[in-house]
């Protein structure tokens, strides 16, 4: 990772921070799949004032109970890098990946939408759907609900098309995420810094 | 070897596995299992406290002076909560702890029952980690890894929560102690390469500094021990934070004294002007840095640390070692007696002289008075007279506290409870507690404020009962100090709630617990009644009236750097108004 030197962290250092570096980054956790992890790992962005675009969990190996947590975050560099220590440092967590740092991970994203009208609207959200590969699962005279899945900002572009086409409500899974090639997760080289 | 027993006979089976004699608590409904265990066993000693915060403070003191973990026992509710301020303390400043709560049956969980609260959902940002046991298969080795975790790494506390009904079941316990239950484990050995560069950095170093911190005394007294030989090894001059005060002696020939936000000028200065630091289990506290930007801005900085997050949380270094002070220590002073470096002497020497001259400034002289006490002299004479015994000090938080750092000479590690982190009022007469039952012949004592020993007076009746002889030393200045000098810093000598008015008799409150009371105001007489207080065997109020309005200096205004410092004799009082711009103002 990247250190540029004389950049202050410091919680109580009150100057503007630069903007410059800036960005959003995906981190893989995988956990012990245990009552309150996910409350750990939510109070510690809290109560460091770190923020949280996105977060998705679910067990991943019933048999060992681990689960991932994919989350997505914005940070400079060294606050990158601090997030993921913190992670590190929680006992039931067993790794943190930065699949940013990584490279070019794979991202989905399910969204599941409603759209109401007749006529012309109803004629253009079908052919928008088509476009993006949506599916049809719930039909009736005047709406349908499509699902799609993609990348985030495939998935924020339909939705924005949607918006003209009578959307009546949207549900998002949030991020599922995995690194290319054949390395697991287990296999990546731990919190980096 | 497996053996049948109740949940609330494990708890104390674990204690007794893990060799705790000693633990703190307070009974209450949801704990009346473990209390009866406690009853009908003699191997492990409770200390009946007054308030829960005082048991775990007593904890705290027991596990710094020692090195051991630290045990605390409460009830559901009001007792967990009474708890958190101690938690949260031991979570700062990396105490090994273990506390444990009751909590209201499984069944009732989540129903608003009575003295039901959510512990571990409350203590989860303060401990290191945390655990409601929900059945009694888990708790064997729940108890078992409690302590391991708050021994193991970045020392902390941690809190095992145990419903009622678990501790009333039967179910099988077995020993095991050291066994993992979770796959926390940090690396305690540095990288070989990393500790390599480090010695080729330090022995090329012109101006070099070790600042140390309380981690050094976190790793325990092999880790003390090698960072004295280094020191011996380089002749390089050495620091510390308030945390780590004792692993170093004061009477060494390389010691600064402390650095920071009170440290002195000469120590505050060798850090802005070195090019090479040594970051030894400190942090890099807000406290030592100043302002950040202008904090040490020519050194290449390494940095030894058991905990990654450590690294790089408030300053960027050069080189982090990621390991245990200890076994870096060791590794690092085996690479450098193999490479033999040649050092530049004549640059050693002219830092030398650079430091002889800062500290020729003579940072610490104050004004001294023959009518009334200064607080600087009541230490000097405290630590003159205690010095050769087998003493032990803990302290409150305020201005005081920052005296004995500057005044009193630590000569050993775990010497020292202070809450630094935190910064607790109220820690320092139940650490001194639990500090005196660890070490019953020692003389213990509580350096006090007014304001901060009424914070957890009732703990006296704790060491009347328990025959605990420790002595609160109140720096009586009728005002919370550190409040005063912090209002006539930024707010215009407003001193808008700062003054203690309608004190306590301190020696008839000592007399009303059982204790003794002692009071002095004369500096003629401050060492014969400081005697007088050694003599007792009993606990001791001492009342130590001192001058009012005296400043802690030298200081390091917030948002300034190192080398801005105010000096205590030649500072006025306008000087001291206005020594603080809008930007430092907002900081605390
Ligand atoms: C009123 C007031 C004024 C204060 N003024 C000052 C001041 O002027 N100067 C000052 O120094 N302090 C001052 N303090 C204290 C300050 O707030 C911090 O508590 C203190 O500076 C932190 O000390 P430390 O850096 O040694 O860290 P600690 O809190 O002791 O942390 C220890 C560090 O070592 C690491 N560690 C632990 N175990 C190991 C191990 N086995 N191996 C390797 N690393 C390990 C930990 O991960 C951590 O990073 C003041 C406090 C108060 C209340
Ligand atoms: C529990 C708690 N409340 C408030 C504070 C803020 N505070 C820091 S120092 C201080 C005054 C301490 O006064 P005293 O104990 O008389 O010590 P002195 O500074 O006078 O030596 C206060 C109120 C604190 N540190 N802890
Ligand atoms: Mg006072």
């Amino acid at each position: 990772m990247m250190i540029v030197a004389g950049q202050s962290q410091s919680a109580y250092f009150l100057e503007e921070e630069l903007p410059s570096t800036e960005r959003s980054h995906t981190l893989s956790v995988l956990v012990d799949n245990e009552p309150g992890v996910l409350a750990r790992v939510v109070g510690l962005f809290s109560g460091r004032g770190y923020n949280i675009e996105s977060l998705t969990v679910s067990e991943i190996e019933h048999a060992s109970h681990m689960s991932r947590i994919t989350i997505v975050t914005t940070g400079r560099p060294p606050v990158i890098s601090q997030i993921m220590h913190q992670l590190g440092r929680l006992v039931p967590v067993h790794k943190v990946v930065n699949l940013t740092w990584a490279g070019d991970a794979l991202e989905r994203e399910l969204a599941l939408i409603k759209v109401c009208g007749k006529g012309e609207i109803r004629d253009e959200a079908l052919r928008l759907a088509q476009a993006f590969n949506a599916r049809i699962v719930d039909a009736t005279l005047d709406s349908y609900v499509f699902e799609i899945t993609g990348a985030p900002a495939d998935i924020d572009r339909f939705v924005g098309l949607m918006k003209d086409c009578g959307l009546v409500e949207l549900a998002r899974t949030g991020l599922a995420a995995l690194s290319r090639g054949r390395n697991g997760i287990t296999s990546a080289p731990a919190v980096a810094g | 070897m497996t053996r049948q027993m109740t949940g609330a006979e494990m708890v104390i089976q674990a204690l007794i596995d893990q060799g705790v004699d000693t633990i703190f608590g307070y009974p209450g409904g949801a704990v009346l299992p473990i209390f009866d265990e406690l009853f009908q066993q003699e191997e492990v000693r409770h200390i009946l406290v007054r308030h829960e915060q005082g048991a775990g403070h007593a904890a705290e003191g027991y596990a710094r002076s020692t090195g051991k973990v630290g045990v605390a026992l409460a009830t559901s509710g009001p007792g967990a909560t009474n708890m958190v301020t101690a938690l949260t303390d031991a979570l700062l400043d990396s105490i090994p702890m273990v506390c444990i709560t009751g909590q209201v049956p499984t069944t009732l969980i989540g129903t608003d029952a009575f003295q039901e609260a959510d512990t571990v959902g409350i203590t989860r940002p303060c401990t290191k980690h945390n655990w409601l046991v929900r059945r009694i298969e888990d708790l064997p080795a729940i108890l078992h890894e409690a302590f391991r975790i708050a021994t193991t790494g970045r020392p902390g506390p941690v809190l095992v929560d145990i419903p009622k009904n678990i501790q009333f079941q039967t179910g099988t316990y077995e020993n095991c102690k050291g066994k993992a239950l979770t796959q926390y484990h940090p690396a305690v050995k540095g990288p070989e390469a990393a500790i390599r560069e480090a010695v080729e950095l330090m022995a090329a170093a012109k101006k070099p500094i070790l600042y140390t911190g309380g981690g050094v005394i976190n790793s325990g007294p092999k880790a003390v021990a090698l960072l004295r030989d280094l020191v011996k090894l380089t002749g390089f001059p050495i620091t510390s934070t308030l945390m780590g005060l004792g692993a170093y002696p004061a009477s060494g020939r390389n010691w600064l004294g402390m650095l920071g936000m009170h440290g002195t000028y000469e120590a505050n200065l060798a850090m802005h002007d070195c090019d090479v630091m040594v970051c030894i289990g400190a942090r890099f506290d807000d406290r030592i840095t100043g302002r950040i930007d202008a904090f040490s801005p020519k050194s290449k900085k390494i940095h030894i640390d058991i905990d990654p997050s450590s690294i790089n949380k408030n300053v960027v270094v050069d080189l982090p070692i990621v390991g245990d002070v200890g076994s870096v220590l060791e590794d690092l002073i085996a690479a450098w007696t193999a490479r033999k470096p040649m050092q530049d002497k004549a640059a050693h020497a002219a830092w030398w002289k650079q430091i002889d001259g800062w500290r020729a400034k003579r940072c610490l002289t104050y004004r001294p008075s023959a009518e009334a006490i200064m607080p600087q002299y009541a230490i000097e004479r405290l630590y003159a007279l205690t010095k050769d015994r087998d003493t032990y000090i803990t302290t409150e938080v305020g201005q005081h506290q920052m005296w004995v750092a500057q005044y009193y000479g630590f000569e050993e590690p775990n010497r020292f409870m202070t809450s630094g982190g935190l910064g607790t009022m109220g820690y320092g007469l139940p650490a001194a507690i639990g500090t005196q039952l660890a070490h019953p012949g020692a003389l213990v004592i509580d350096v006090a404020g007014d304001a901060s020993i009424q914070m957890n007076i009732q703990e006296l009746s704790t060491a009347v009962q328990h025959n605990a002889p420790v002595k609160a030393f109140i720096l009586n200045n009728q005002y919370m100090g550190m409040v005063r000098q912090w209002q006539q810093l930024l707010h215009g000598n407003r001193l808008s709630h700062s003054y203690v008015d309608s004190q306590p008799d301190f020696v008839r409150l000592a007399e009303a617990y059982g204790a003794v009371g002692i009071r002095c105001s004369k500096p003629a007489d401050l060492d014969d009644a400081i005697e007088e207080m050694i003599r007792i065997d009993r606990p001791v109020l001492f009342d130590c009236h001192v001058v009012s309005l005296a400043n802690c200096f030298p200081m390091i205004p917030s948002g300034k750097a190192h080398n801005e410092m105010l000096l205590g004799t030649d500072v006025t009082d306008e000087e001291i108004e206005t020594a603080i711009g809008a930007a430092g103002k907002v900081l605390v």
